[in-house]
């Protein structure tokens, strides 16, 4: 009974569904509604709430507009905002789509069986919900320890449960941030230069000479700061250099583009490192001054020339030349971009580590135009008990493996919480929060299995998200507009400051993270941690110990300090020690060395398609965000489906027709639950096929999302690790096409 | 005065920003806009080009939709701008059928609808909403009779086009290439 104990629940079998149903739909357009009120509002009469967007991680600071009914009208950048410059991007204007969205979670909810063994959710008050959930967490502690629990976290919110965990004794706290993004460039670049990235990167697009993007593709990808900052180098004539299968908005906009054969990016890097060395066209000043293992480098990229990268990556020897030139013409002020999600192919850490390289090689580190030196504002602590101190945390699950893994690691948790972990440090509950697993982390099958195996599970989101189905409790959590959440301190150029203040009551009964966490916490005997009436009060506590207050950031939104610390840039011929081991950007990692991997990155070949398969590129499409944006009206309204890029030529081998539905089947057998359209077109090499991530969401309750388009995550079975952090890998996967859903065939016969 | 705008297709990233905050700006209801992005892929791979522009009316000097509307709802204000007067439409549609840029929709209240330059908030000093949002900065508004504004100055410098010069509207849209 246990592996189906925790069923997907359908919405035929909802307790709940009445009352979704009984809901007045204000979405889309009401007859008369728009007659009523028709006049613009007015600028002058509205009212303006601080806030900082939450529908993607760039955080963009902005102000919320209510209109003399006190509904919220419309989201504009503050102007003060580093991150934003009073431009949002189209999730963020469209973010009042996440408030409006009548499919969002309404009240708690609670799965419960009924004698014939059906299983649905009913409706509990937030009382019933915390009770249930104390006493679970209680007992789990008593059986297992505090330290079974874990937590699977996104956004701002996560930060209050972070805290709940950490008052009960658990440090197995994992984002897939970290291991299904952007982990293995934080431990490359923090091995070679001793400092990770961070977010949003310190990169100096603005008065960047040449940019370099590999698979990055930026303006599809609207990460706020360096769209604008792109758009502004374009006007002072900035060369770009796309590497990139799929001639990407970016490509078109770009002096070279490389359609390279994909997962061969790490030949080009190499390349283009020997030809960097042994033409000398690297900064040999800086490069002598702050770099260690030169010579070790020369020797070990010896081979790696043009001429044997042109026959891997299908590029031509020659571009391969031009392209290091044109880098190095415009060194230091170039940026050979880090990417963001960079957990592609198992060896990511090496890849970026290359790419860290090639920018220390052309002394981009610290320069104008290359990588800024970031700071960031920091707030005290709000005072709170000594925590419990752990027995074990994440680390301790497959001792040894992953050791350069900065922070938590998903797939660990999953491992620890699987029925084939066989440590001594098993995971036996989770809480998620504003995470949609099934979305975010790939081999949707061992994630399953993972939470099968768990003896409690709740979810937190605002959403409906596919994860919510396999919850025993769930709780509806408000959005970013109608809560406070702790400031903004995200690094760059001048530390700054964003504040969130709620624009609009929580619609429905949901209610904010701050809140959720200080009421169970309270239960289970840990209040002391959130010793406050209103989160209000925390805020405004921290903010009074740096010299403003939440009065004043009610009125300024954003608050720049001045720089403490370092200049933005290196200063001619200043000595700095860097926080590696040798003290020196190290292009031969002692690190990597003696944690068993190659201290330089070598090439390995990646698996090949099959005839017939066709390599699974998946990315982002401006107006979305993960699958957190896909039933949102505003931006379901720009693109409600995603497509499948198929190039003409393989379109006529198959006798396939543009807008054809068809479904994928992966080289692992695994099917798509739905159909995809098919874009034909000239954009993507025939080796491959591209589609947009975060569609073909599958749960019913998501009325605008269900079943349009496919999930690319879903398609993404085979996960290749990276040794170094643990990050998964996920563009190991190669699809065919089905003219019909084999299982559905079977019916119809 | 003549309010025209110049937009910038080497820096547009077709995001379509311009077209949602057009609509919280304006309550459009969702599934219908005033604006919109247009995207024309042209050669073979990997010889390829692309071209990425935000489109709307063109508030053109030279108008077949006013002249065929039937009862002056369409018409002119200062400026150049392109109205309609809700109340004064019959939605017979005529406006819709002469547009050459399709820049006119039926709104479901029964009247034709279409871009006003955010007169509103040009009144006020302010850009339109999709200028004013716009992250690439790749759209510029102003007066084009005013040979110091920065959209006559931006359409001076660079090498512009307008879209469908052959049908005679003469617009005041120019697409910097």
């Amino acid at each position: 009974m246990k592996t189906n104990r925790r069923e997907f629940i359908k919405i035929s079998s909802m307790g709940m569904g009445a009352l979704a149903l009984a809901t007045t739909p204000v979405l889309g357009w009401v007859p008369g509604f728009l007659k009523d009120d028709y006049t613009n509002p007015d600028d002058s009469k509205a009212k303006r709430y601080a806030n900082y967007c939450e529908v993607c991680f760039w955080n963009c600071a902005g102000w919320v507009y209510t209109d003399e009914k006190d509904k919220i009208w419309k989201i504009i950048g503050n102007e003060d905002d580093p991150h934003s410059n009073g431009r949002f991007c189209p999730r963020g204007t469209g973010g009042v789509g996440m408030y409006n969205d009548n499919d969002r979670l309404k009240t708690p909810l609670k799965r419960v069986t009924d004698e014939s063994g059906k299983q649905t959710f009913v409706k509990i008050s937030w009382e019933e919900a915390f009770d249930t959930i104390a006493e679970k967490m209680t007992e789990i502690k008593d059986n297992y320890g505090s330290e079974s629990f874990a937590l699977f976290k996104h956004g701002s919110s996560g930060k209050h449960f972070a805290q709940l965990l950490k008052a009960y004794g658990s440090k197995n706290i994992a984002a897939p941030a970290y291991a299904q993004c952007k982990g293995p460039r934080e431990e490359a670049f923090k091995v070679t230069f001793g400092h990770p990235l961070h977010s949003p990167e310190p990169l100096d697009i603005r008065d960047t000479k040449c940019l370099v993007l590999i698979g990055s593709h930026l303006g599809e990808n609207m990460h706020n700061g360096q769209v604008q900052e792109m758009s502004e180098a374009i006007g002072k004539g900035v060369n770009i250099i796309t590497v990139d299968p799929r001639f990407s908005t970016v490509a078109s906009k770009s002096k070279f583009w490389l359609p390279i054969k994909p997962a061969t990016d790490l030949a080009l890097l190499l390349a283009w490192i020997h030809v960097i060395i042994n033409e000398e066209i690297y900064d040999q000043k800086y490069v002598e001054k702050y770099t260690f293992g030169l010579e070790s480098l020369k020797k070990h990229v010896e081979n790696y020339t043009p001429e044997w990268a042109a026959g891997i990556t299908t590029l031509s020897a020659q571009d391969i030349r031009d392209t290091a030139k044109e880098m190095a013409n415009a060194s230091p002020a170039v940026i050979v971009h880090p990417g963001r999600h960079v957990t592609w192919y198992g060896d990511d850490t090496q890849r970026l580590r290359a790419v860290a390289i090639l920018n220390a090689l052309l002394g981009s580190w610290g320069r104008r135009g290359g990588f800024f030196m970031p700071e960031k504002a920091k707030l005290p602590k709000y005072p709170e008990p000594k925590a419990p101190k752990p027995k074990w945390s994440w680390r301790d699950i497959s001792p040894g493996k992953y050791p350069l893994a900065g922070t938590g690691v998903t797939n660990l948790l999953i491992d620890a919480s699987h029925p084939d972990y066989e440590g001594d440090h098993k995971i036996k509950a989770w809480f998620i929060a504003g995470t949609n697993l099934i979305a975010s982390i790939p081999d949707i099958k061992r994630t399953l299995d993972a939470l099968n195996n768990q003896e409690f599970v709740v979810v937190v989101d605002t959403m409906p998200a596919e994860i919510t189905g396999y919850a025993d409790i769930v709780l509806p959590e408000c959005t970013y507009l109608e809560r406070y959440d702790s400031p903004r301190l995200a690094q760059h150029r001048e530390p700054n400051i964003a504040l969130r203040v709620p624009a609009a009551e929580p619609r429905f009964d949901s209610k904010p993270g701050w809140w959720i966490c200080k009421e169970i916490a309270t239960r289970i005997g840990k209040g002391d941690f959130f010793d406050y009436k209103d989160f209000s009060e925390v805020i405004d506590w921290q903010l009074k110990q740096v010299g403003t207050s939440l009065e004043e950031m009610k009125k300024i939104g954003v608050k720049k300090l001045n720089r403490k610390y370092d200049d933005l840039y290196f200063l001619e011929d200043e000595e700095i020690e860097f926080h590696t081991n040798t003290g020196k950007i190290e292009l031969y990692s002692t690190t990597m060395e003696a944690n068993g991997f190659d201290p330089m990155p070598k090439y390995t070949a990646h698996q090949e398609s099959s005839e017939g398969f066709y390599r699974l590129i998946y990315g982002r499409t401006p107006a979305h965000t993960f699958s957190r944006t896909t039933n949102n009206p505003n931006l379901t309204a720009l693109k409600a489906e995603n497509d499948l890029w198929v190039n003409p030529k393989v379109a006529s081998e198959w006798g396939f027709k543009n807008g054809q539905k068809l479904w994928l089947q992966n080289h692992q057998g695994k099917v798509s639950e739905f159909p995809i359209k098919i874009r034909i077109t000239e954009r993507i090499r025939w080796d491959s096929v591209f589609t947009a991530h975060g569609f073909g969401r599958t749960d019913k309750r998501l009325t605008r999302g269900y079943g349009r388009g496919i999930s690319d995550s879903e398609m993404v079975s085979d996960v290749k690790i990276d040794k170094e952090t643990g990050s998964t890998g996920m563009r190991n996967n190669f699809v065919t096409f089905l003219t019909e859903k084999p299982n559905t065939a079977k019916k119809e016969s | 005065m003549r309010y025209g705008m110049a937009i910038d297709t080497r820096k547009c990233v077709g995001c379509a920003d311009c077209v949602v905050a057009c609509q919280t700006e304006n309550n459009i209801p969702i599934g219908y806009t005033r604006d919109w992005i247009a995207e024309l892929n042209e050669g073979t791979y990997p010889n390829l080009h692309l071209e990425i522009r935000s489109e709307r009316c063109n508030h053109c000097e030279n108008t077949p939709c006013v002249r065929t509307c039937p009862t002056g709802a369409s018409h002119i204000i200062l400026g150049g701008i392109v109205k309609v007067t809700h109340e004064e439409c019959i939605g017979c549609g005529a406006c819709i059928q002469s547009c050459p840029y399709d820049a006119r929709y039926m709104h479901p209240d029964g009247y034709v609808d279409k871009c006003t330059f955010c007169d509103h908030r040009v009144a006020n000093g302010q850009e339109p909403a999709c200028v004013s949002v716009c992250p690439t900065h790749c759209m510029y508004f102003g007066d084009l009779d005013d040979p110091n504004s920065e959209v006559s100055k931006v359409v001076a410098a660079n090498k512009i086009k307008t879209l469908a010069p052959e049908a005679g509207t003469k617009p005041q849209i120019f697409y910097l290439v």
